[in-house]
């Protein structure tokens, strides 16, 4: 144990630093993504701040999805991707050669678009991140802590051995950001995580990232524009791999100020 | 398919709502028109007139009022689109009062039927025809889509400003002169405060353009 915090020290004190603004916990600064020679991202600059929710939008194919799975990482899976610039967490890039992934992943949980439960329990779903991770913790208690946060506690606590698949579409959603938060992360990436549920489940996860971001810090990407508006603090809206706007979501949706983002919100192209 | 056929119904709306706060405008203008057209001639079949145009200014308004409320439920309009509903939401109000006080003008007309005016009017008609601009112009500015008549406006609101002084002073030189000048003379005061007071709702019009147009406010002066 003791020989593991040492290296994790020694790692991060190795780790490329800087100092983030006030209340910024991610910024990404000047980051470049390629799928081999087609460029996905360009020089993508944005700061997320702390105990916000920030909402990605965009026409398909705009790069929203490769930006937020790049808030974790989770691109470095695909062997032709090439990243260049840098995305600090606390400070620290987590782009460093010496970055461990595990160690990321784990600060920054990831939701996706559809419910993924794995086929086990519903208690050993919400568990398994800390058992990967080795983490020494109670598991009655972080399973609880974990159902209550994502609001699903009270649908299921009478049958946490049940198989996770016997869940609605919308508990499973749940349950997989109950997963999320098991291993304590900082950040919760959602990528679309209400295409795939009905709008009763929708309104459920959106006043649950409304309560979320009390405690962590928030990177979502939709489709739906008015879940942008409704749920966000922050709006960044993409284009062909740019940021092309980024604000608060009131100055997005009432007064954009760029030609582009207008005519996108307003349905004039997509 | 184009750009242009996405959402292709709701932008034919917005377009309608557009269309109908400019038939309203036209209809405002001319109540005013007819009803300075009443009082000078002391015809009481014009009054009739204003008040048909001030019922269906009514309509409009009522109309307007629930095309933009549909809207808003049914499109979730955002950025400059809802900053159009926004400001037809409040400019037919504006356009609603213009309307009333054409016929408040038109209260007077009817109260000096059968009597003769103390002199041919000139500066009233005058006043009114800036002030009809000035809607005219207000409803422009909407329907174009330009916040640049603001500058004109308001120059046209000092002018108003400037005549309501001149009217009211040369009213009350009459009526100090003449006693019996004072019923009608307080008559034609009313007329040029209900004028000034139709300025006013043209120069707010042109300023919810502004913020229809650019997303600034204007803010009042002090």
């Amino acid at each position: 144990m003791f020989a593991k915090i040492q290296e994790l020290l020694e790692k991060e004190s190795s780790c490329e630093r800087t100092d983030l603004p006030d209340r910024v916990k991610m910024k990404v600064q000047d980051f470049d993504l390629w799928y081999d020679d087609i460029q996905a991202l360009k020089s993508v600059d944005m700061d997320v701040e702390e105990n916000k929710v920030t909402a990605i939008i965009g026409p398909s194919g705009c790069g929203k999805s490769t930006l937020i799975r790049s808030l974790n990482r989770m691109n470095d899976t695909i062997p032709s991707v090439r990243t260049e610039g840098k995305v600090w967490l606390d400070g620290y890039n987590i782009y460093d050669d010496v970055t461990d992934c595990v160690d990321i992943r784990r600060k920054v949980g990831m939701v996706f678009q559809k419910p993924n439960p794995f086929p086990f329990s519903i208690e050993n779903n919400v568990f398994y991140g800390c058992e990967v991770n080795g983490m020494d913790v109670d598991k009655d208690k972080t399973v609880e802590r974990c159902l209550k946060q994502a609001a699903i506690w009270d649908e299921v606590k009478d049958r946490l051995d049940e198989n996770a698949l016997s869940l609605s579409g919308g508990q499973q959603q749940r349950l997989c950001i109950a997963r999320a938060l098991a291993t304590e992360p900082e950040v919760i990436l959602m990528d679309e995580p209400c295409s795939a549920l009905d709008p009763i489940a929708t309104a459920k996860i959106e006043d649950l990232i409304d309560e979320l971001k009390k405690d962590y810090t928030v990177v979502i990407v939709t489709h739906n524009m008015q879940q942008a508006a409704r749920v966000s603090d922050y709006t960044a809206y993409m284009y062909l791999g740019e940021l092309i706007e980024f604000g608060k979501t009131t100055q997005i949706f009432e007064n954009p100020k760029k030609k582009s983002t207008e005519k996108y919100i307003t349905g004039r192209f997509g | 398919m184009t750009p242009d056929e996405i959402r292709k119904s709701y932008h034919v709306e917005l377009k309608e709502l557009k269309k109908m706060v400019e038939e309203m405008g036209d209809l405002s203008s001319r109540a005013i028109s007819k009803a300075i057209d009443s009082l000078v001639d002391l015809d009481e079949e014009k009054i009739r007139e204003v008040d048909d145009l001030d019922n269906k200014i009514y309509a409009y308004d009522r109309a307007i009022e629930k095309k933009s409320l549909d809207l808003i439920a049914l499109q979730a309009p955002v950025a400059r689109d809802l900053r159009m509903i926004g400001t037809c939401l409040k400019i037919i109000t504006d356009l609603n009062r213009i309307g009333r006080y054409s016929q408040d003008i038109t209260k007077v007309t009817e109260r000096m039927l059968g009597k003769k005016h103390m002199k041919k009017l000139v500066s009233i008609p005058h006043m009114a025809d800036l002030t009809t601009k000035m809607v005219d112009m207000a409803v422009d500015s909407f329907v174009e889509e330009n916040e640049e008549y603001q500058e004109e406006i308001y120059e046209k609101e000092e002018m108003v400003d400037a005549l309501y002084d001149e009217i009211f002073r040369e009213v009350l030189t009459y009526m100090m002169e003449d006693k019996e000048t004072i019923t009608m003379g307080t008559q034609y005061v009313l007329v040029i405060r209900y004028l000034e007071r139709i300025a006013d709702h043209a120069c707010n019009i042109v300023d919810r353009v502004v913020y229809m147009e650019t997303g600034e406010r204007i803010e009042p002066e002090t």
